[in-house]
């Protein structure tokens, strides 16, 4: 079991998400991040639906009451494991409690704990990812995640492994055309190709970008939205959805991210630039 | 049935949009409900969503747009629909004393009209349920009296308890759970709009209807009772 001894400011229990459900207004959730989170259940052998903890600014401290098997993927935030620091993309054995908790910023913004086996949290609706209304919101201290029975660690001597570097230093995030992407205006679209800087207004279900784009685009009958819809508010800034977003809304969209965008975007912060790249800007 | 002409559009690498004319009309909604029918059943689909004139359809994996079209656009043509939807109207009940419906008195002294006279007129109609959003278990209903239409409260309320019935602007519909809400409430449901204990969380779907029935306080308490237990068996008709 994992104990959280401080539950940090947003942690939750994810996975790749709740599907089949949009129709009824349930959103999809799931790792903000998922290519890092995907890679820690590729670290630890575990399967690609197995849950882990999202750890949001490096905030939180954790107890694991039972040897288990764990990486940490994602930001890194100086992660300890009682006194020791330990690296992050790297396989541990953490011995009956043991604590680990975290300490100054080196890059990132969201870290996945994941364990030998996935967090054993509530499936609802098919999915352990939490969502307000179907889960408990984040986790809150003194909660205890079940885990599996923990295997021996294997000695391959290769388990550390680093992932794609340009994922935490770039801020280029391919996109495509939102369906009213053509109602802009040579003026808008060109904007759109410029960089814009993250505003301190970020969270699961979106990030405000800070500069403006001239708005005279009326709003639109309440349509779908999906998470990497970046839309155009009133005021003329835009709103790039994430994971927890609802299922429709009634800004235009003026731009779709890619899903490894969406991965790549959730690890930055307030006041970091980033740029949006498409074949097809038509300028 | 009406056939119309489509836009299809891509919503990233892995999920479709279609559309239909852009506005709020029962025949466009009937119409995507039936086209979705037919879609759902295909493999590599996660999700569909279904908005006023909108249908998304999103993969597992990326597509080739131009061939998922073609091929929407082959079933869309193809659509049999012989045996009619089967949808439902609901029977939802509300009270709407004073107590749970706090700004009734107001909207009643602004439509120059009596409390029981805007009770009558908003249980009057069947109404379209034309999709779910915004919450889980939230319905988009069409079909309030216009002369109950009633602007959004200036300032939201910070809590609107789980139930309530509320107006805004020419819609009037049920927040599912707790919520801030600018919705003038006029009464309370002790109706689960959205139960995940339940195989399927949310009884209605787009293209149902429901229908308001005032009750008093001491069946709101009955029907909240048994709902709580499990035992409240919602009364509809099949359409």
């Amino acid at each position: 079991m994992i104990k959280v001894l401080h539950p940090g400011i947003y942690n939750t229990v994810q996975d790749q998400g709740r599907f089949g459900y949009a129709k009824m207004g349930i959103p999809t959730a799931g790792f903000l991040d998922a290519y890092t989170a995907d890679f820690g259940n590729f670290l630890l052998d575990n399967k690609e639906s197995d849950a882990a903890v999202e750890i949001t600014f490096g905030q939180g401290k954790f107890q694991f009451t039972r040897p288990t098997v764990f990486c940490l993927t994602g930001g890194d935030f100086s992660p300890k494991l009682d006194s020791d620091l330990i690296e992050m993309n790297r396989v541990y054995r953490a011995k009956s409690g043991a604590v680990l908790s975290f300490g100054k910023r080196n890059f990132g913004a969201r870290t996945y704990l994941a364990v030998q086996g996935g967090i054993q949290s509530e499936v609802i609706l098919k999915s352990r990812s939490f969502s307000k209304g179907i889960t408990p919101v984040r986790l809150e201290k003194g909660d205890e995640l079940k885990t599996v029975e923990q295997q021996e660690l294997r000695e391959t001597g290769n388990a550390r492994v680093r992932e794609h570097v340009d994922h935490f230093t770039s801020g280029d995030l391919t996109c495509y055309p939102g369906p009213e992407f053509d109602r802009l205006n040579d003026r808008q679209k060109q904007r759109l190709s410029e960089p814009f800087t993250l505003s301190s207004d970020n969270n699961r279900v979106g990030y405000r970008l800070n500069e403006p784009l001239e708005n005279d685009l009326q709003p639109i009958l309440t349509s779908s939205v999906l998470p990497g819809t970046i839309q155009l508010t009133p005021s003329g800034k835009l709103i790039v959805l994430m994971k927890d977003c609802q299922v429709s809304g009634g800004y235009p969209r003026v731009l779709q991210l890619s899903e490894y965008a969406i991965s790549r975007l959730s690890q930055k912060m307030a006041g970091e630039n980033v740029r949006f790249k498409m074949h097809n800007f038509n300028l | 049935m009406n056939q119309y002409k489509l836009t299809y559009k891509p919503l990233g690498k892995s999920a479709v949009l279609i559309e239909w004319p852009s506005k709020i009309d029962e025949a466009i909604i009937q119409d995507i409900v039936a086209f979705e029918k037919n879609i759902e059943k295909n493999k590599g689909v996660l999700d569909t969503i279904i908005a006023y004139n909108s249908l998304t359809i999103k993969y597992d994996n990326e597509i080739d747009f131009d061939s998922e079209t073609n091929r929407l656009k082959k079933l869309y043509k193809q659509k049999k629909r012989p045996k009619k939807q089967e949808s439902k109207c609901w029977q939802i009940p509300v009270c709407y004393d004073t107590e749970f419906g706090p700004d009734l008195t107001e909207i009643a002294e602004a439509k120059k009209l009596s409390t029981e006279e805007v009770i009558q007129l908003h249980t009057a109609p069947p109404y379209l349920i034309y999709f779910l959003g915004f919450q889980p278990g939230f319905l988009y209903l069409g079909g309030l009296n216009d002369q109950i239409h009633t602007p959004r409260r200036a300032t939201p309320r910070l809590r609107v308890a789980k139930g309530s019935v509320g107006i805004g602007g020419a819609q009037t519909g049920v927040y599912p759970q707790q919520t801030s809400g600018g919705w003038n409430i006029i009464g309370k449901s002790p109706i689960d709009f959205f139960d995940i204990t339940k195989q399927q969380p949310c009884f209605a779907k787009a293209g149902d209807r429901i229908q308001f029935v005032s009750i008093d306080k001491e069946t709101f308490n009955e029907i909240a009772a048994e709902e709580e237990k499990g035992n409240y068996e919602l009364k509809f008709q099949s359409l």
